[in-house]
């Protein structure tokens, strides 16, 4: 398994991760070689030298997570995906049909069901007319539904795909496909190919965060954001809402911090003691991840205290500190991002709309719409949307066609909407459309595969270039498939 | 996860490349130094794959590279200046330039050099070395020089002679501590116990190490350690995967892996049964529990699931599983297409995929070895009732042949009729030739069948349904719940007139072969999520009273209930249908468990629908297979069907009343066993075809089962048979299956393999560290029967494994990866023996072999929505239960086991044959403050304040329990410091005492013990093998 192409390490921040003092022993070696290891990532190879007295560390610049230099100058450097799970349906929230209305209760023609398989319907089921108004809003006049107050308000700022389209119409494969470029298990998730590609800004949080919210979890579970053949470390890391953002932050009952901290010394400077005589690097590595872990267990609780944050930003998001919702789990994006975490990743499972269309949308837009939309404001007043790229979409669309009476929708991956914003994705754009029942793409299809390229071209790569040779052949998150989409950006 | 400096992985991945500078004079090996370079750039375009081949060039074999090309050549051997390969990668100009500047592929200097002087040579040419048989290499001599002990073991002569090569030398031999914990933890998984530990040290003869290596080859701990390795390979787990992510029993599978190394089965039987072990002269319950290897594949019952593309899905994941494991060649790209660098093509993989694709996925109950006494005994006991049976009523055939006369004509002339389901739900169907259709994919709970028919214009009085078996449904049906039964909570019966209009059939009276007493609702079917579950089961009236609260149902006693059953539903007055005229009928079934993510289906599994026009007929209370023989003239019955008749006859004879309830109740004690997926061939063959691109639904020509033309041939006449396809897997002639195995091993025991890529050996592949040795490994493997501990004892018994690990500065600079083995390996554990070694160091561990997976404990909230899709079961282990060793903790597909996950255990969603090896911040959380590690340290703490010591033997002790030796003086210092200053502040109140120690008595010594305990149990050496 060898890291296919350059990525060459960037000289930022000479102390990247706060400094390590040993407990004992000789300081002066023990910082030598700390300082060769913590921080030698970004120096040359000449500097090594000299700081070594000749001694040459090999490894001292192999940290898999150090910050990287992607292809090009990239326009996002960290991502926010909204992920909405189950397939929430864009004839009710950003594809207004006007055409299906006139149509509803009547048979689709034939011929465009031709080869056309659901997952759960007869294909020939009766259309189904939007069942919630649109309006027009924004500078353009662009008709949002009545269930995205404030989204509608945001809708300047961000760039709607209406025609979004993928190969799978069940939930397992279609989101590992969205997230990792392939139906099959064991490939790395978008969030791992990122940080493979850029590294980490942050060093005592982690580089790939992810939240889950709504009624269910994830159908294809922690593949979703597991990092596939590279290495674990790629491996996003569950925050939750309430309780210990990180399995295992808190100290065991009577443990004070104070404690803890002593008790880390006490490892380490065993741990160093032991890297005295056997001169492994990867012990060096332990004391360093222990250092981390501490310095974690105070980071995490800051980073997900919203205690702190003032009344109006709470309010922006309609958040209620010590309650989890996805909303909050907004607000937490971005004070992440603030942080330097590179990808934070919402699944929020609960737009799988067989039946109790209307009562369900009403809520998960109630859930959803709000956080979403204080996100892109918040981002921008801030300044960071220029450089965040966040993603709202789906693993797929839902039928015109009715499922059950009249209150449901099949899976539908012909055709369906996501939008971004920020990231250097052009505001204000409609991209794409479908025909007069939303059934198929009309213009400008945005494959799945087209979306990564476009992503992954947006944070600097060539997606053809950014490469992991794993069984002899060198992958892609795009496998062999993908254009960048050009009349996206900004 | 959070960014770790130096973690293992980048560590490996920048030095990978081995320490190769070739020297001018060195000669020049094609396998290693010309044929990656050819296959890395030039094969994508130049390679086998004909559809991606530019022009009619090929370098991948020699006659073609030489070809004459209309006046020149690629290569011209001995002329590199009239090589056209030279003159274009050479060449600036971009249409020229080779490889392409758009393939974002470039050559080096050093490699445009050593193809230069490779052609100057005369371009010598070798087939990839790991696609030709392994023959027997001469062990190198070893020169007097040699340091001791290193002229024993043919391992150390090869390693040795490469280290001569490049001017290192070996380290010298690791400590007895070291080794004895080293060994015991490469040979079981766990460390040595205090006891061991004695013994060893206090053994002084010259043999003591080898006695040693066959104490614990002997171990049954062995065959749980070499099995983890094994059930990574075969994607083990106990879950089904995908949304659902259902649990499973397939722990006998498991077991049986670690069975099999215990009793050190030959490797070639080993693969033998585990791919067609169904297939074997005399196969029991072994073999097919092995053919379960097969059956690892995910499932998903994902509601929108088209089952047949996801049966497709299972049998790529087989032929990759087999590829990956058994065969060290990735198969994956030849799906789609033909492999554009190995010689596999796009119908050679559907060769071997169409050995496979004639599968039943059964699944069967199996049973212990306490259970098949039981079931034994309970068959000699029915057996001998029936013989007093037949001996007390000496005419019985006579009487019996008689009553089969009089019952022959109470047959109802019953027609069957061809059904399509009418509404759609996640559940979908097979229509089989016999008219029956078999329920796939989606099962959850309530799910309503509506079935249609248009039968023939006439008048009909009933409706019979057929309940039928089938090898598919769990113990083969006929329902889909865990007992293979199925509750039915209506049936309804609807007319549709040529016009459209719709009426409901009012139903009169209803009988079955099978009539249950009123019960309520049970385990996995009752609701738990209500206070009370009102639903109830019994008789087959619970399906015609409009009562939606009660259902009849096929279950009963496990001996008995798996057979076909019948249904009929009479009709209050017969229907008149006329032609064009539609029947539907309608299987309402809502007695199923709450939980659509679990096993908690009570659905039919199989069924059949007739008519008749006889008027109020009757379920035949005959089982059908009776009906057929009693329909044929008792000349031709042989004994066992004599024995059926009998069986049946025995029933209806109210004299036998004592007897037949005798039988029942012994039956009815028979034991439950336990599910377990295995393979089974079909009768009829399924016949394949190629997929063009891998797509399920664009069928290309059919394919027979034939084996990839590169590697050897199955025996002349063999059948196309699976079996035939699992001994050529395991043959002496297969180039790859020993190489695979033994790299496997020496990855186990180094840290890589001998070729780094195990799961790949092809022509992509780095060249192997040392190629001889590997062949000399395989065939040494084979010829002593393919034994894995005769390996085993070979590499560790070898003075390369005894190096010391301590890796010098010239180590580093020199070989910092150790592909050169000039000392060994230092390695973190699997995550398993992580959680292993805490557990046996705090004397916790409850060391018992085998048996269904166990819940630790572990966060709730993992196994509930929105972290899991579906509420997941972790019935929290009781006492010793969870401290069993970590090979048997619940394996969910979607929701790991987080101790486990952290530490780099796979999934289990595609063979695994090399672990990521990480060192992370998330790793210390989790040490430091995982509740059962901090158990732990606590009970850790208990044993060593249970004996009256000073502090210093305890800390001593503690160091020993944890890493196998005593500390050093420094190291004694910092611990006694850190319990100094921990007793000072828990003296001084800072420190809760009980809540640390979690104990109520002699908790302040038991929380300063617990912390240095924890230190202990924190340590890198700890959790890692030096």
């Amino acid at each position: 398994m060898t890291s296919a192409k350059p990525n060459e390490s960037m000289a930022t921040n000479p102390y990247p991760c706060g400094r390590y003092t040993p407990a004992t022993g000789d300081p002066a070696a023990v910082n030598r070689r700390w300082f060769l290891q913590q921080c030698g990532v970004g120096l040359g190879a000449a500097a090594l030298q000299t700081l070594l007295g000749g001694e040459a560390l090999a490894a001292s610049s192999a940290d898999p997570l150090a910050p990287k230099r992607p292809h090009h100058t990239p326009r996002a450097k960290n991502v926010i995906l909204l992920f909405m799970g189950g397939g929430p349906s864009q004839f009710e929230m950003w594809d207004h049909k006007p055409t299906l209305q006139r149509l509803d209760g009547t048979l689709p023609p034939a011929e465009l069901l031709k080869g056309y398989r659901s997952a759960f319907i007869n294909p020939s089921s009766k259309l189904l007319g939007p069942r919630f108004k649109f309006a027009p809003a924004g500078a353009n006049g662009l008709e949002v539904s009545e269930l995205l107050p404030h989204t509608a308000k945001v809708i300047d700022d961000l760039c709607l795909v209406r025609s979004a389209t993928t190969d799978a119409f069940n939930h397992a494969p279609a989101q590992l496909l969205m997230q990792t470029g392939s139906q099959q298990f064991g490939r790395p998730s978008f969030g791992a190919w990122t940080t493979y590609g850029l590294g980490s800004e942050s060093c005592d949080l982690p580089a790939f965060v992810v939240f889950n919210s709504g009624k269910k979890g994830p159908s294809a579970g922690a593949a979703n954001w597991g990092s596939g053949f590279l290495p674990t470390v790629h491996t996003g890391v569950e925050f939750r809402t309430v309780g210990d953002p990180v399995l295992y932050l808190s100290n065991p009952d009577g443990v004070t911090p104070a404690l803890q901290r002593a008790s880390i010394d006490a490892v380490n400077t065993l741990n160093q003691q032991n890297l005295d005589v056997m001169g492994d690097p990867e012990i060096a590595t332990r004391i360093n991840s222990y250092e981390m872990a501490y310095r974690m267990q105070s980071s995490a609780p800051e980073a997900v205290g919203i205690e702190s944050e003032p009344q109006h930003v709470l309010d922006l998001y309609g958040v209620k500190p010590g309650e989890a919702s996805f909303a909050k789990n907004c607000l937490l994006a971005r004070r992440l991002v603030e942080r330097g975490v590179r990808f934070v990743q919402l699944f929020h499972e609960s737009w799988d709309q067989h039946g109790d269309l209307k009562k369900d949308l009403v809520q998960n837009c109630r859930d959803t719409d709000q956080g979403c939309a204080a996100l892109v404001a918040d981002l921008k007043q801030r300044g960071l949307l220029d450089d965040t790229l966040v993603i709202w979409c789906g693993e797929f669309g839902r039928t015109p066609m009715v499922e059950g009476g009249d209150d449901g929708r099949d899976h539908h991956p012909n055709a369906f909407t996501m939008w971004m914003a920020g990231g250097g994705v052009k505001p204000g754009l409609v991209y794409g459309s479908t025909d007069d029942l939303g059934f198929n793409v009309a213009e400008n299809p945005v494959h799945v595969h087209d979306l990564h390229a476009t992503l992954l071209h947006l944070l600097g790569f060539d997606h053809e270039r950014l490469t992991y040779r794993f069984q002899g052949r060198d992958y892609r998150l795009t496998d062999v498939h993908g254009n960048v989409m050009h009349d996206l950006l900004a | 996860m959070v960014r770790g400096l130096l973690i293992r992985l980048g560590l490996a991945t920048l030095l990978a490349s081995l320490p190769l500078t070739l020297r001018a004079d060195e000669p020049l090996v094609f396998d290693r130094d010309i044929r990656p370079i050819l296959s890395d750039n030039c094969f994508l375009c130049h390679g086998p794959d004909e559809s991606s081949r530019a022009t009619d060039l090929r370098l991948d074999s020699r006659e073609s590279a030489t070809a004459d090309l209309g006046g020149y050549a690629a290569v011209t051997p001995g002329d590199s200046a009239e090589s056209e390969l030279v003159r274009r990668i050479l060449s600036t100009d971009e249409y020229e330039q080779m490889p392409p500047p758009d393939s974002n592929k470039s050559l080096s200097p050093a490699e445009i050099e050593r193809l230069r002087r490779w052609v100057d040579e005369g371009a010598p040419w070798t087939g990839h070395w790991a696609f030709t048989a392994p023959q027997r290499p001469a062990v190198p001599e070893v020169s007097e020089s040699a340091p001791a002990g290193w002229d024993d073991n043919p391992i150390d002569a090869f390693v040795l002679r490469r280290l001569d090569e490049t001017g290192l030398s070996p380290s010298p031999s690791a400590d007895r501590q070291t080794l004895l914990r080293r060994v015991t933890l490469d040979l079981t998984g766990l460390p040595p116990t205090l006891a061991e530990r004695d013994a060893f040290l206090a053994d002084r003869r010259p043999d003591a190490y080898e006695r040693l290596v066959e104490r614990l080859l002997v171990s049954p701990h062995y065959g749980e350690r070499w099995g983890q390795k094994w059930l990574d390979a075969a994607r083990y787990a106990d879950s089904d995967g995908y949304e659902k992510d259902k649990q499973r029993t397939n722990w006998f599978y498991r077991d049986w892996v670690v069975d099999a190394l215990n009793m050190d089965k030959p490797y070639d039987e080993f693969l033998i049964e585990q791919v067609a072990g169904d297939l074997l002269p005399g196969a029991g319950q072994d073999e097919l529990v092995a053919t379960g290897f097969l059956r690892n594949s995910m499932v998903n019952e994902e509601g929108g699931a088209d089952p047949e593309q996801f049966r497709i899905e299972g049998l790529f994941d087989r032929v990759d599983a087999i590829g990956k494991a058994v065969l060290g060649i990735t198969t994956q790209c030849a799906q789609c297409h033909t492999h554009k660098y190995d010689p596999i093509s796009h119908d050679e993989y559907y060769g071997l995929f169409a050995y496979l694709n004639n599968c039943h996925e059964a699944t069967i109950a199996v049973y212990t070895d306490a259970e098949l006494r039981e079931i034994e005994q309970i068959e000699r006991d029915v057996a001998s009732i029936k013989a007093d049976l037949k001996s007390s009523a000496s005419d019985w055939r006579n009487e019996l042949v008689a009553w089969a006369q009089s019952v022959r004509a109470t047959e109802v002339d019953w027609t069957p009729v061809r059904v399509e389901r009418e509404n759609f739900t996640g559940e979908k169907f097979d229509y089989l030739d016999d008219l029956s259709v078999l329920s796939r994919g989606f099962s959850g709970s309530p799910l309503t069948a509506d079935m249609a028919t248009k039968p023939a214009a006439g008048s009909y009085s009933a409706v019979r349904v057929e309940f039928l078996t089938h090898p598919t449904l769990p113990r083969g049906g006929p329902g889909r719940s865990i007992y293979g039964t199925h509750a039915l909570t209506e049936f309804r019966c609807f007319y549709t007139a040529p016009d459209g209009q719709r009426t409901q059939l009012k139903l009169v009276s209803a009988s079955s072969d099978i009539d249950p007493p009123d019960q309520p609702m049970e385990f996995p079917f009752i609701d738990t999520t209500k206070e009370e579950d009102e639903r109830r089961l019994g008789p087959i009236e619970y399906a015609i009273d409009e009562d939606l609260t009660t259902g009849w149902h096929t279950n009963g006693s496990p001996a008995t209930r798996n057979r076909d059953h019948k249904a009929v539903f009479v009709l209050s007055e017969p229907i008149a249908v006329e032609p064009g005229g539609t029947l539907t009928f309608r299987l309402k079934q809502d007695h199923g468990g709450w939980n659509p993510n679990d096993n908690h289906t009570n659905i039919a599994g199989r069924y059949r629908f007739s008519l008749t026009k006889t008027p109020e007929p009757e379920a035949d209370p005959l089982p059908r297979e009776v009906r057929e023989i009693i329909g044929r003239s008792p000349e031709s019955w042989s004994e066992s069907e004599w024995g059926r008749v009998f069986d049946y006859w025995r029933t209806t004879r109210s004299e036998w009343v004592e007897a037949n309830r005798a039988i029942a109740e012994r039956l009815d004690g028979f034991p439950e066993g336990t599910l377990q997926c295995v393979t089974l061939e079909r009768d009829e063959a399924r016949v394949t075809h190629l997929l063009e691109r891998g797509n399920f639904l664009t069928l290309g020509q059919v394919i027979e089962p034939h084996t990839p033309a590169f590697l050897h041939p199955t025996p002349e006449g063999a059948p196309a048979t699976r079996l035939t396809l699992a001994r050529w897997l395991a043959s002496r002639d297969s180039p790859t299956t020993a190489r695979a195995l033994v790299n496997r091993v020496w990855q186990a025991y180094f840290g890589t393999g001998l070729v780094e890529t195990p799961e790949d050996l092809g022509s992509q592949s780095p060249p192997p560290s040392h190629p001889q040795l590997l062949d000399w490994l395989a065939v040494e493997f084979m010829d002593s029967g393919w034994k894995p501990k005769h390996l085993h004892r070979l590499i560790v018994t070898s003075a390369t494994y005894r190096q010391a690990s301590r890796m010098t500065p010239k180590h580093r600079e020199r070989d910092p990866n150790n592909r050169l083995l000039a000392r060994a390996s230092r390695l973190r554990v699997d995550a398993e023996s992580v959680r292993d070694i805490a557990l046996a160091a705090s004397g916790l561990l409850d060391p018992a072999i085998g048996g269904p997976a166990v819940y630790p404990p572990a966060p709730r909230f993992l196994f509930l929505p929105p972290a899991s899709y579906g509420p997941k079961p972790w019935n929290l282990s009781k006492d010793a239960q969870r401290y069993r060793r970590s090979l048997y903790v619940q394996k969910y597909r979607s929701t790991p086991y987080p101790t486990l996950q952290v530490f780099d255990a796979p999934t289990g969603a595609a063979a695994c044959v090399r672990r990521s090896r990480s060192n992370t911040p998330v790793q210390a959380l989790t040490l430091l403050n995982e509740q059962q590690f901090v158990e732990c340290a606590q009970a850790m703490a208990s044993r060593l304040i249970a004996a009256d010591e000073s502090d210093e033997s305890r800390i001593e002790r503690a160091f020993v329990l944890a890493v196998s030796r005593p500390p050093t003086a420094a190291e004694a210092t910092t611990l006694g410091e850190y319990l100094r200053s921990v007793r000072s502040e828990i003296a001084a109140g800072t420190v809760d005492a009980a809540a640390v120690s979690g104990a109520e008595e002699h908790s302040e010594e038991l929380a300063a013990w617990t912390l240095v305990a924890r230190c202990l149990l924190n340590l890198d050496e700890t959790i890692t093998r030096q």
